[in-house]
């Protein structure tokens, strides 16, 4: 890839499949909220509440493929873990709605949520202090998964854990924090998780202004996530997280710190799945442990593989075809759906292993070389 | 007479004193400024003993290296070449023996990124390039520079810097491969990059180990003009067993055997060497 010296610029030329994704993802971003709001409700072009939620809720997801295909297609690092960084951004946001119903609860604590009450808790543990403010909310989403993987990832990579190895302790690392969230005293809702919010920053989240804020709020974080992404792959840091993924042995023999490399590319990627976790909750109004599920992470790992690995467009595409073929599926044949599931990716190991993203590519090369 | 004075009688033309070195001065600055060949040796391996479960790899080797010299190593196999090559990168510890890298480095007392970056680069066997990246880009990650994520993260190459890679490019024959992914690379293509990655990191000393081994008779000259072409600005050790292409490029011949040097000299010296004729040579 020819480099450039300004970055903007530069991707014109350089990631076209890139400008698409940008340009659809605006179009998206932009005639969602009209079809909502402006064409009226007996209009067949008419989009749904349901609808506008569900694509939102795709976007969200498309950014948590964004962040594994960062780990897994640039470095290297097969996390099977990552659905417990979205989790952990979701919970943060979480904790701040929950702050904000006050007293509208069941019970109407004006401090406590609805669950400790019940628990007969009295007062508000240390860690649920500060979630009343927005600020401090957001930088927990950014901050918990941060740091999270910042401990996670150091002992991991300065033990040169890798392959397999690696795979396997994320799993256990979001299994090990599903279970966590399962218990009611760790005080954060149990099995039930949190869910009934009401407001966020004084709006009513039931409004459609404030679904449609929201909606367009996490495509343009999508957008702004992408272009990160995008500028840290195209990096010298992006050639050398590459060259890790290509030989590690032989970067770290020309003098490359492979552990920080990884570090701080599997910080950055959880951090980004932590903001799409923090998107996903005030859209699909709950969040519970079963999102730390060890299932969850993997999903996202075939989304990213079908959708084509190490060029991020294909990571944003797999995870929305992968999803719109599980709503359609999930109500024409529910019963079906996992066995789909793992039929596509099977297929699309064995026949495409480059995803949707090499077949797009191929067909592009073919038609230069005629 | 003793082996150790007999190996010393063998290894032909010998010298009667040692070249001048001065006392050690280890670490921090010092490997940054790298050598100091200012008497006209490079390098100076002394007495170096190894021994690998009682089988001795290196026996007693003493071998000087002036600077700017292209010096070919060749001996059977086993004789050492390559437990010499890990003494001098530090991948190996001697039993016995003293290492010294110019005047001031004891190479013994260093690690071995510390001996890489006081500027001895290594080239191995087995070509590793990144396959996935350009020529170019191969040798912008070997430049020398800032390590760190964050430099990295928005470093742009300066004029100086990529002019300095399309000089590597020109000299290593790759000027035109500049964009072509390392993984399409011809074998011997592959083998010039990775010459072309130690030259980024401007050693002043190249090992390079069985160059020209897989290569076609073409590159095999190119690689040959290419070597010969280093040496002057580098100084260069080649281990190889093509002795057509040692002929070709060798100005001073090393052999060795069974860990020691068995003769020294310019290769019809070495090829006339009544020992050599015996062990290696007179076995072809």
């Amino acid at each position: 890839m020819p480099q450039s010296t300004h970055f903007l610029p530069g991707l014109f030329r350089t990631d076209r499949p890139g400008i698409i994704f940008l340009a659809l993802l605006l179009a998206t971003t932009i005639l969602v909220p009209l079809l909502h709001l402006v064409v009226p409700e007996s209009s067949a072009l008419h989009m749904s509440t349901y609808a506008v939620t569900l694509i939102g809720k795709y976007l969200t997801y498309a950014m948590l493929a964004l962040a594994v295909d960062l780990v897994w297609g640039f470095c290297g690092i097969l996390s099977l873990g990552h659905a417990a960084f979205f989790a952990l951004g979701g919970y943060a946001m979480g904790m701040y709605l929950m702050r904000q119903i006050g007293t509208r609860g069941v019970y109407g604590d004006p401090i406590l949520p609805d669950f400790m009450v019940f628990l007969n808790w009295k007062e508000l543990p240390w860690f649920w202090h500060g979630f009343d403010m927005f600020w401090f909310a957001m930088l927990m989403v950014v901050l918990a998964p941060g740091i999270l993987a910042l401990v996670f990832g150091w002992f991991a990579f300065r033990s040169r854990v890798t392959g397999v190895y690696l795979s396997i302790i994320t799993q256990a690392m979001t299994y090990a924090l599903m279970l966590a969230f399962f218990r009611n005293d760790m005080g954060f809702g149990g099995n039930n998780g949190f869910t009934d919010f009401k407001d966020l920053l004084g709006f009513k989240l039931s409004s459609p202004n404030v679904r449609i804020a929201l909606f367009i709020t996490t495509g343009i974080a999508l957008g702004i996530g992408y272009l990160l992404c995008r500028w840290i792959v195209s990096s010298r840091a992006g050639r050398v997280v590459t060259a890790i993924r290509d030989a590690e042995s032989r970067t770290r023999f020309i003098g490359y710190r492979v552990e920080s490399y990884k570090l701080w590319v599997f910080v950055f990627s959880a951090v980004l799945a932590g903001v799409a976790g923090a998107l996903y909750v005030p859209q699909v109004g709950i969040i519970n442990p079963g999102e730390f599920g060890p299932i969850n992470s993997i999903e996202v790992v075939i989304w990213v593989a079908i959708g084509g690995r190490g060029t991020l467009y294909g990571a944003v595409a797999g995870a929305v075809i992968v999803n719109y073929a599980k709503t359609w599926f999930t109500t024409a044949l529910p019963s079906a759906w996992l066995y789909l599931l793992g039929a596509m990716f099977v297929l699309t190991t064995l026949l495409l292993p480059t995803g949707v993203a090499g077949l797009l590519r191929a067909r592009k090369a073919k038609e230069r070389a005629a | 007479m003793n082996a150790k004075q007999v190996w010393k009688r063998l290894a032909g033309r010998s010298r009667s004193s040692s070249p001048p070195r001065q006392g050690p001065v280890v670490h921090g600055d010092a490997i940054a400024r790298g050598p100091d060949g200012s008497h006209g040796y490079i390098l100076y391996l002394e007495d170096l003993t190894v021994s690998f479960d009682g089988f001795k790899a290196l026996n007693a080797l003493t071998l000087y290296m002036e600077t700017g010299e292209l010096r070919c190593i060749i001996g059977p196999n086993g004789a050492g070449k390559t437990t010499m090559m890990d003494v001098i990168t530090g991948k190996t510890r001697p039993d016995h023996g003293s290492a010294w890298f110019g005047q001031t480095l004891d190479l013994l007392e260093l690690t071995e990124p510390e001996i890489a970056q006081a500027g001895i680069g290594r080239k191995f066997q087995k070509p590793t390039v990144f396959e996935r990246h350009s020529a170019f880009e191969n040798l912008e990650l070997a430049l020398a520079g800032n390590r760190a994520v964050w430099a990295n993260l928005v470093a742009k190459l300066s004029a100086a810097q990529r002019d300095r890679i399309r000089d590597v490019l020109q000299q290593i024959g790759l000027s035109a491969a500049a964009d072509t992914p390392a993984g399409a690379l011809s074998h011997g293509q592959k083998q010039w990059l990775e010459i072309g990655m130690l030259l980024m990191q401007s050693p002043r000393l190249l090992l390079v180990d069985e160059p020209v081994a897989g290569m076609t008779p073409q590159e095999v000259e190119k690689t040959a003009e290419l070597l010969v072409s280093l040496a002057g600005e580098h100084s260069v050790i080649v281990v190889e067993h093509d002795m057509e292409f040692v002929r070709d490029i060798a100005r001073q011949v090393t052999v060795l055997h069974q860990g020691s040097v068995l003769a020294e000299g310019t290769m019809d010296e070495v090829q006339n060497h009544p020992k050599v004729i015996e062990v290696y040579l007179g076995e072809q």
